[in-house]
C-alpha cells in the first residue's frame, strides 16, 4: 500500500513538472501515426489495384509485359517492407541516403520518420486492398461491366467502395498498431511519447513512474481511435431501415420484404 | 442486317469444348429463348455474347462488325448489349435509385437530372418506384432482379440477355419478374432470353434455340418446335417438363 502511494505521488509530481513534454510527445505521436496510416493507405489502395489488374489471352504483348513488371516491382516492395524491421528501415532511410549520395540528399528527421511509417504502412495496406478486392463477389464486376463499365471505373465506383468498408476494421488495427510501433523513430531521434518517456526518465530517474503516464497517454489514443472508427464503421453501414412510400405493386405476397430492426433491438 | 449475327462460334475451357460451331441471329425486335438441359452450354453462350468470356474461335457480328476484332474499346459494346444476371450483381454499396443510375452518368455521360428521371421511369415500369431508398440487402429476389431490369433498361441497350434471369428465385416470386419480361417483349425489346421456363419460350419468345451439349440441336418458330420437336434429345428434354 505504501509503496502504491508513493508511485502514486511520484506521478503527480511528474505530471506536475513535465506533463506538457508528454502532451507534446503524444501529440506528435498520434500526428505522425493518423497521417502515416493515411499515406498507407493511399499507398495501399494504389497497389490493390494494381495488383489486380486482370491480364487476359486477348491482349497485347506490350500491355502483358507492363502489367507484369509493375505488379513484380508493387510485390518485391510488400515483400521487403513487410519483412524487415521499421526500426531498420527508419535507420537506412536516415543515415544512408545521405551516405550514398555523399549528403547531397539529406532528410530531416520528421520527413524521414513520417516516410518510412507511411511506406511500411503502405506495404501492409497493400495486401489487406489485395485480400479486400479478392473478397468481393464476382458478381460485382460482372454487373459493372455489363453496363458497360471500364475497369477503372468499376473499380472507383463499385469494388474500392465496398472492398473500404470490409477492410475498415482492418485499417483500425493498422492506425492502432502505428500510434504505438511509431515509438521505435526514436532511433533517428523523432521526439515522440516514447521519446521524452526516455529522455525524461535519464535525468530524474523515474522510470516506473514515467512508464505508468506513458502508457496511460498511449492507451487513452488508442482507445480513442477504437472508438472513432466504431462510428465511422457505423455511418458507412447507414440507416438499418428504409421508408417504403406504398406497397409493392406487383409482388403479389405485399409485405414480403423485411423490415430490418434497429441495431441493437430485441425480436 | 441483323443486330447480332453470331457464325461459327466456339468456346472451350481447357480441353473441355462447351461450344462447338454456335450460328444464329438476332433481328430488331426478336424474343428469342435459349433452352436446353444444365450444363449444354446456354449461358456460356450468352457470357460469350457480352464478352464476358472470350470465345476459342468464330465471330460476333454487331451491326456487321466482328467485336472480337474490334478496335474500340468492349465497353462501349457492352453499354449497348445489357445483360440480366442470374444472381442478380445489384451493386451493395448503392440503393436502388443509384443502381439504375450510375451507369447513365458514368458510362453514357448524362447529367444527373436526366439520368434519375430515366432511371425513376424504369423503376416504374417494374413496380420498383417505392424503394428507390433501399438497399439490394433490403430486398426480395424477385424486387432485385426487378431493379435489375431496370438498370439494364436505363442504359437504353439495342439488345437485352437474360441469363436464367429466375432460377435464383423462390416460386412465388417468378411470376413478378416474367410479368416484367413479358412487358418488355410486348413493347418491342429485342431480347434474348436463357430460361427453364418452357411457358416464358413458348408463349412469349418468337424464336427458340435448343442447345445440347454445346450445339445447337434445334431452332425455329417456339409453337412448331414445341408441337414437334424434331430431334430425339428435344423430346426427351421436354418430356421432363411434361411430366411435372
Amino acid at each position: 500500500m505504501d509503496k502504491l502511494i508513493q508511485l502514486g505521488s511520484e506521478i503527480a509530481s511528474l505530471w506536475q513538472k513535465s506533463g506538457l513534454q508528454y502532451l507534446r510527445g503524444a501529440g506528435d505521436t498520434i500526428l505522425l501515426a493518423v497521417i502515416a496510416t493515411l499515406a498507407g493507405c493511399v499507398i495501399g489502395f494504389a497497389c490493390g489495384i494494381l495488383q489486380t489488374i486482370p491480364v487476359r489471352q486477348r491482349d497485347n504483348a506490350f500491355k502483358k509485359t507492363v502489367v507484369g513488371i509493375v505488379k513484380a516491382i508493387v510485390r518485391v516492395y510488400v515483400e521487403v517492407f513487410r519483412g524487415t524491421p521499421m526500426i531498420l528501415q527508419a535507420v537506412f532511410v536516415y543515415f544512408a541516403i545521405p551516405f550514398f549520395s555523399n549528403n547531397a540528399v539529406r532528410l530531416d528527421v520528421t520527413t524521414a520518420a513520417y516516410l518510412v511509417v507511411s511506406i511500411n504502412t503502405g506495404a501492409y495496406m497493400a495486401e489487406t486492398v489485395r485480400g479486400g478486392i479478392l473478397s468481393i463477389d464476382k458478381g460485382q464486376t460482372e454487373g459493372a461491366k455489363a453496363i458497360g463499365m471500364t475497369h477503372f471505373q468499376t473499380m472507383l465506383f463499385v469494388i474500392l467502395p465496398q472492398t473500404l468498408r470490409n477492410i475498415l476494421p482492418q485499417i483500425g488495427n493498422n492506425l492502432i498498431i502505428n500510434i504505438k510501433d511509431t515509438s521505435v523513430m526514436f532511433i533517428i531521434g523523432y521526439t515522440e511519447l516514447f521519446a521524452v518517456h526516455k529522455a525524461l526518465v535519464g535525468g530524474n530517474y523515474l522510470y516506473f513512474p514515467s512508464a505508468v503516464i506513458t502508457m496511460g497517454i498511449y492507451l487513452i489514443l488508442t482507445l480513442t481511435c477504437s472508438l472513432l472508427l466504431r462510428l465511422m464503421e457505423r455511418k458507412m453501414d447507414g440507416p438499418a431501415n428504409f421508408d417504403v412510400a406504398t406497397t409493392d405493386s406487383l409482388a403479389h405476397t405485399s409485405g414480403m420484404y423485411s423490415f430490418v430492426k434497429k441495431r441493437g433491438a430485441r425480436s | 442486317m441483323s443486330i447480332l449475327d453470331i457464325r461459327h462460334l466456339s468456346k472451350s475451357f481447357g480441353k473441355h469444348q462447351v461450344l462447338t460451331d454456335i450460328n444464329f441471329s438476332v433481328e430488331k425486335g426478336d424474343v428469342t429463348s435459349i433452352i436446353g438441359a444444365s450444363g449444354s452450354g446456354k449461358s456460356t453462350l450468352l457470357r460469350c455474347i457480352n464478352l464476358l468470356e472470350t470465345p476459342s474461335g468464330g465471330e460476333i457480328l454487331y451491326h456487321g462488325e466482328n467485336i472480337l476484332s474490334m478496335k474500340k474499346s468492349e465497353a462501349a459494346y457492352r453499354a449497348r448489349v445489357g445483360m440480366v444476371f442470374q444472381s442478380f450483381n445489384l451493386f451493395y454499396n448503392m440503393n436502388v435509385l443509384e443502381n439504375c443510375v450510375i451507369g447513365q452518368t458514368r458510362v453514357l455521360r448524362k447529367k444527373r437530372k436526366e439520368a434519375v428521371e430515366t432511371a425513376i421511369r424504369f423503376l416504374n415500369q417494374v413496380g420498383m418506384t417505392p424503394f428507390v431508398k433501399a438497399k439490394p440487402a433490403q430486398l426480395s429476389g424477385g424486387q432485385k432482379q426487378r431493379v435489375a431490369i431496370a438498370r439494364a433498361m436505363a442504359m437504353s441497350p439495342e439488345v437485352l440477355l437474360f441469363d436464367e434471369p429466375t432460377s435464383a428465385l423462390d416460386p412465388e416470386m417468378v411470376g413478378e419478374v416474367l410479368a416484367v419480361m413479358q412487358k418488355l417483349a410486348q413493347d418491342g425489346m429485342t431480347m434474348l432470353v436463357v430460361t427453364h421456363e418452357m411457358a416464358f419460350a413458348r408463349d412469349v419468345s418468337n424464336h427458340v434455340v435448343f442447345m445440347h451439349e454445346g450445339v445447337i440441336r434445334e431452332e425455329g418458330d417456339p409453337k412448331q418446335l414445341f408441337a414437334k420437336p424434331q430431334t430425339e434429345e428435344m423430346r426427351s428434354f421436354l418430356s421432363r417438363f411434361r411430366e411435372q
